[in-house]
């Protein structure tokens, strides 16, 4: 066992690295991953040390670099695709939703596309429009596709590996406003728990308090701050699949759940966790699941965004309301 | 596995095809003649463009050092792009209708947007602070290319009104930068403004750069030969020379208003600065290129120009400095004077009629921030919102 200590964005760089030493045909494909590394530095020094024929800057086309990466996967690589940001996604969506996740069904299992996208997604560093973003539930809602979420180093570089050796393709999101957050990473993949297995945060009694990605740290600091209830804080890591075990475990432990996520409340990821703990937890729950998101509003301007974010406050006034019904 | 990675485009006919250039003013100051492109142009007419010039950059200059001063989020500095955009923005009349990408600050001064409202989506307190319709000046379209097509369908617009081929004809021109021709987006616009043959000029800013990305990673031709391919002329400017940029979009401009169809327009320049205030140049590319392209300045040409011919004396150069000045300062007091937007701004303008969720969420984002109120009046603040964030 080593362990270092690494910011996420390292982690991720790292986690890149020893998949692209591990086998031959990793791929990394974006806008401006190569000589400058990335505008996040997530993939700094890998040009230098792969070559330009593995580690290439793409036209700037998101269509394109999504379509060429199937190709390439076709023809036996595995390409782990960076979008620059959330919001530039979009011109990509026809690739992933129509052709990257639905092409293994339609050829009766015959082909098989790894390809990862890792989106770093999330508000919270006062950036123009298109830049703070969380489009996860475009792609959970998209059967073919594997959804993953981290929200530390220490998963960063466990996850992207995992991600980069699945069978399936992947949409990775990375909360880019927890880039810079230093962590002890266990350098040893193996002692790993699974990609999509959802791991308890920090153990509690009264109430479950479900999140991934940026805000696993803003319901842990909650929970820290809470010094009258116990939360019990879990990381689903996953959204699809979904580790429903775990998190029924702990509801029918706790009676009561709260969901944060930074995307909107309506139709959001939320909605499909607060249906799936009542049909699987009805006579457990004290309270009927709450969730804190964003409005149902376009990203607003920065300055006001702390406004639009769930943060602690928020989330423990949720908390009080479950034990309030 | 091997990639040949020397099979990028010929040396020199991406970055160096001066043959091929449109110019009118060369960089020391000499105009020269095109015989396609006569340009009648009085003292005063070429003092204004001076003016211009010389006040665009101070704006940005401005901008880049209240980005410093933390007074703004990010910024897309102009520099080095002036004359390609005073030079078509000045060809502009008032009846046509831009599309802008992040950076043209120098276009939409030549439509009469106050500075300061460009400032608004860098400080973060709205994502543009100006209306379109009062200065037929788009909004800022930061998802590269998307405002080509919206261009596009704005000249095919104007088709239907009849307002192609009169006296009061109008255009659109759309603006892109080098690496935005790989969209597919703007791919699609060159298609339907040939087929439909639109009025748009497509006026792309090739300042080399897509943030790391040199031209080569997008092109093995020259850009402006793009255009032949989807059927409409492409011609190659010099963007550091503001009489040659004048030139060329007024005609791709009457041409497009007459009902010849749609120009490309690759101005051929350089991004002087970082891509934005939050990138690293020294990362990607060599000081000796920037040093190259200081030779070719766009406002020192104009400058050795008028002095050369006797339109300007000293004064005229200090008047205009000082007006720079004014207006630099101007635009900082603004700046730091730009209201914050309050929390409940967050659902303004959502939908153009009312909605019910939007109302719902209001109502209890409000109540949630009134028990903030009331317990800081020491009232009961611990019913705090009732189902604030919850959409049952
Ligand atoms: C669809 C999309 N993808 C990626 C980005 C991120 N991005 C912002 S500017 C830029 C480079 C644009 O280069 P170019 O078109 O040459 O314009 P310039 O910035 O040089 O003016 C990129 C990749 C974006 N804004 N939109
Ligand atoms: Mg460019």
């Amino acid at each position: 066992m080593t362990t270092e200590t690494l910011t996420l964005a390292k982690a991720l760089g790292a986690g890149l690295r020893k998949a692209m030493e591990d086998d031959p045909k990793v791929l990394i494909m974006g806008e401006d991953v190569g000589k400058l590394g990335g505008v996040f530095r997530v993939t700094d020094g890998l040009q230098k040390d792969f070559g330009e024929s593995r580690v290439i800057d793409t036209p700037l086309a998101e269509s394109g670099i999504v379509g060429t990466a199937v190709g390439l996967a076709l023809r036996g690589y595995r390409p782990v695709c960076e979008i620059q940001f959330d919001g530039f996604v979009f011109p990509a969506v026809d690739q992933i939703i129509s052709q990257l996740a639905k092409m293994h069904m339609r050829s009766l299992g015959a082909i098989q596309l790894p390809v990862v996208v890792r989106i770093p997604c999330g508000g919270g560093i006062g950036a123009v429009e298109h830049h703070s973003e969380s489009p996860e539930v475009h792609f959970a809602h998209a059967a073919g596709l594997r959804v993953v979420a981290c929200s530390n180093p220490a998963d960063a570089y466990t996850m992207i590996q995992q991600s980069i050796r699945s069978a399936d393709p992947v949409i990775f999101f990375e909360p880019k406003r927890r880039y810079w957050d230093k962590a002890p990473v266990e350098m040893d993949l193996a002692a790993a728990p699974p990609l999509h297995q959802a791991v308890v945060a920090r153990p509690g009694d009264d109430v479950t308090v479900l999140a991934y990605g940026p805000m696993v740290k803003t319901c842990l600091e909650a929970a820290a701050a809470d010094d009258e209830r116990s939360l019990e804080v879990i990381d689903l890591r996953s959204i699809n699949p979904l580790d429903i075990e775990t998190i029924m475990a702990s509801v029918r432990k706790t009676g009561r759940c709260v969901v944060a996520h930074e995307a909107p409340v309506f139709g959001g990821f939320g909605a499909e966790l607060a249906a799936r703990i009542t049909e699987r937890c009805f006579y457990h729950l004290e309270a009927p699941v709450l969730r804190v998101g964003g409005f149902s509003t376009p990203y607003p301007p920065s300055r006001v965004e702390e406004q639009y974010l769930p943060n602690l406050d928020r989330i423990l006034d949720a908390v009080d309301r479950t034990f309030g019904w | 596995m091997t990639v040949d990675a020397s099979r990028g485009a010929p040396p020199g006919t991406l970055r160096n095809s001066s043959a091929e250039l449109v110019q009118l003013l060369t960089p020391e100051g000499e105009r020269v003649e095109h015989p396609d492109y006569p340009l009648e142009l009085t003292a005063d007419e070429i003092r204004d463009l001076y003016r211009d010039l010389v006040i665009v950059r101070r704006i940005d200059f401005e901008a880049v050092a209240l980005t410093r001063q933390g007074e703004l989020g990010i910024w897309a500095s102009l520099l080095g792009q002036e004359a390609a955009q005073i030079g078509s923005g000045r060809a502009l009349r008032d009846q046509d209708m831009v599309f802008p990408t992040y950076r043209e600050h120098a276009v939409a001064w030549c439509c009469g947007v106050e500075p300061i409202k460009l400032l608004g989506l860098y400080r973060g307190v709205n994502h543009a602070g100006w209306d379109p319709k009062e200065h037929n000046f788009h909004l800022y379209t930061i998802v590269i290319g998307a405002q080509t097509l919206h261009a596009a369908g704005y000249a095919m617009g104007i088709q239907r009104d009849g307002a192609v081929g009169t006296e009061s004809g109008a255009a659109t021109i759309a603006y892109f930068g080098d690496g935005a021709t790989s969209q597919g987006d703007v791919n699609e616009s060159f298609v339907w403004a040939s087929v439909f043959n639109a009025p748009v000029v497509f006026f792309c800013q090739n300042n080399q750069w897509a943030i790391s990305e040199p031209l080569e990673k997008q092109s093995r031709i020259p850009l402006y030969r793009r255009a032949q391919g989807f059927g409409f002329p492409g011609i190659r400017v010099d963007g550091n020379d503001v009489f040659a940029c004048l030139a060329v979009t007024r005609k791709a401009l009457d041409s497009a208003r007459d009902g010849q169809g749609p120009t490309l327009i690759e101005a051929f320049t350089y991004r002087m600065g970082a891509h934005t205030t939050t990138d690293d140049p020294t990362r990607y590319r060599l000081e000796a290129e920037l040093e190259a392209w200081k030779l070719k300045d766009p406002i020192e040409r104009v400058k050795a120009y008028l002095v050369k011919n006797e339109m300007a004396d000293s004064a005229f150069f200090d008047d205009v400095d000082a007006e720079a000045k004014q207006v630099g300062m101007d635009v900082r007091k603004q700046c730091l004077e730009l209201p914050d937007p309050g929390p409940m701004s967050i659902f303004d303008h959502v939908y153009a009629e009312p909605h019910a969720l939007i109302s719902e969420e209001q109502e209890q984002f409000a109540a949630y921030l009134a028990g903030f109120a009331d317990a800081a009046d020491g009232t009961d603040g611990a019913g705090r919102a009732d189902e604030e964030g919850n959409a049952s």
